[in-house]
């Protein structure tokens, strides 16, 4: 499968002192997809990102990057030339204007493509003249967007991308992202804005104290996550529904509410022979199943 | 045509798209030899994943109401099976009409119509024919 992956990582850990920021990830995300990676504030995304680009020296565990060991100094130098990488504060040098900026960072790069350079910054509007350090957050962040956009990585690594970004900033970003992948490019994107993750995103990780409690494709956790609010005459055991693919119960007087990653029709079954007075069962969004998995940890 | 994906409900993005396509071919929106948008416009346009768009054009080129040409685009075949199911939907819709009448006549508000329809519709098939 290794060929499949862009990203592996193997028990990948790291320790700040005493804090153990991320605790053994496994983490595979597969080429020529679009890859949401959630958790809250300090849940050990930008570490992780970090790991992979070799920013941050793991504690232990190993990993790749488009087959290039991120622990290996020069696999390292390797693989970031193939990939483009957005950090979350969005370094930038701010006595240089907008346009200098950019002709710096295209010097580098011989996958440059002026075409798309030329597009975003039109549907940026970013003032050509103006000093980096006199632009707002969102700007600076379309700016930063702008300079990984316009290279032809393998794979795109972005750390909160829509960060101070206003709703038509946002639209133009997707569609960024979305064009890019068509290209064939992979995509891996942290964010905190689920509503957009969950248009865009092939695959969801969310990751919680350094730990990933969900891997699956946004296909799957729209197919098999569900909610099921069940009332009964008189409440049957909360064990009685503790089966495989329920993460969570909850119950008040004669309702019951449980929330299932699959398996729904036999919480359903369980309930006709618990002689449920009413089965009521919905999709889960993915805000819900972010929350309830976060929650419930 | 026009298609809009409910990034929110408890069914995959590809089989909104496949539905919507299907559907537009039955009603006649979409016409014998008319292009579909390219996998990349369509994913920009409706700010999908582009493999949203290719897992749902490829499936309807499996049952034969797409046809993918290499390099140039993807074409609607609609064959005389689809045209009976346009009236198999017809009648279905009248069905549906009709039963709604008699609901709301029983006094169930709309919200209540709505929440059983929903919830009878995400009923395994296993499970309601048990029942």
């Amino acid at each position: 499968m290794t060929n499949d992956n862009v990203i592996v990582t193997q028990a990948l850990r790291k320790f700040y002192g005493t804090m153990e920021a991320v605790r053994g990830l496994h983490l595979s995300v597969g080429r020529n997809r679009i890859t949401a990676f959630l958790g809250r504030n300090g849940a050990g995304k930008s570490t992780t990102i970090k790991m992979l680009l070799g920013m941050v020296r793991p504690s232990a565990g190993t990993g790749t990057v488009l087959g290039k060991q991120i622990t290996d100094a020069e696999e390292n130098r390797e693989l970031r030339r193939r990939v483009a990488y957005v950090a979350e504060d969005k370094p930038l040098y701010g006595y240089m204007t907008v346009e200098q900026t950019i002709r710096f960072v295209r010097s580098f790069y011989c996958d440059w493509r002026a075409d798309i350079e030329k597009r975003l910054l039109q549907d940026y509007e970013l003032p050509l003249h103006r000093k980096v350090n006199t632009l707002s957050k969102g700007m600076r962040t379309k700016l930063s967007l702008l300079l990984a956009f316009a290279r032809c990585p393998e794979l795109m690594i972005v750390d909160e991308p829509s960060e101070g970004l206003d709703p038509v900033a946002i639209e133009h970003l997707l569609q960024a992202l979305v064009a890019r992948s068509a290209e064939g490019v992979s995509v891996f994107f942290s964010s905190h804005r689920i509503a957009e993750v969950e248009r865009v995103a092939d695959q969801v990780c969310i990751l919680e104290k350094g730990r990933l409690l969900v891997d699956a494709s946004m296909d799957e956790l729209r197919q098999f996550y569900r909610r099921i609010d069940l009332v009964f005459s008189s409440l049957p055991p909360e064990c009685e529904f503790q089966i495989s693919g329920v993460e969570r119960i909850q119950t008040s007087g004669r309702q019951m509410c449980v929330f299932a990653s699959s398996n729904a029709d036999a919480v359903i079954q369980r309930a006709h022979e618990w002689n449920a007075v009413s089965v009521e069962v919905a999709p889960v969004g993915l805000r819900e199943i972010f929350l309830k998995t976060v929650e419930g940890n | 045509m026009f298609l809009k994906l409910t990034p929110t409900t408890g069914q995959p993005l590809y089989l909104q798209l496949m539905q919507q396509i299907r559907h537009a071919a039955e009603t006649g929106a979409l016409k014998d030899g008319d292009q579909l948008p390219g996998i990349r416009t369509l994913a920009e346009e409706l700010l999908v994943s582009p493999n949203t768009v290719v897992k749902a054009y490829s499936e309807l080129e499996h049952e034969g109401l797409l046809e993918l040409r290499h390099g140039s685009g993807a074409f609607v075949c609609v064959k005389r099976r689809t045209r009976s199911l346009a009236d198999q939907m017809q009648d279905a819709r009248r069905r549906i009409r009709d039963l709604i009448e008699r609901l709301r006549d029983d006094g169930l508000l709309e919200e209540e119509i709505r929440r059983a329809f929903e919830a009878e519709l995400l009923y395994p098939a296993e499970v309601v024919r048990k029942r």
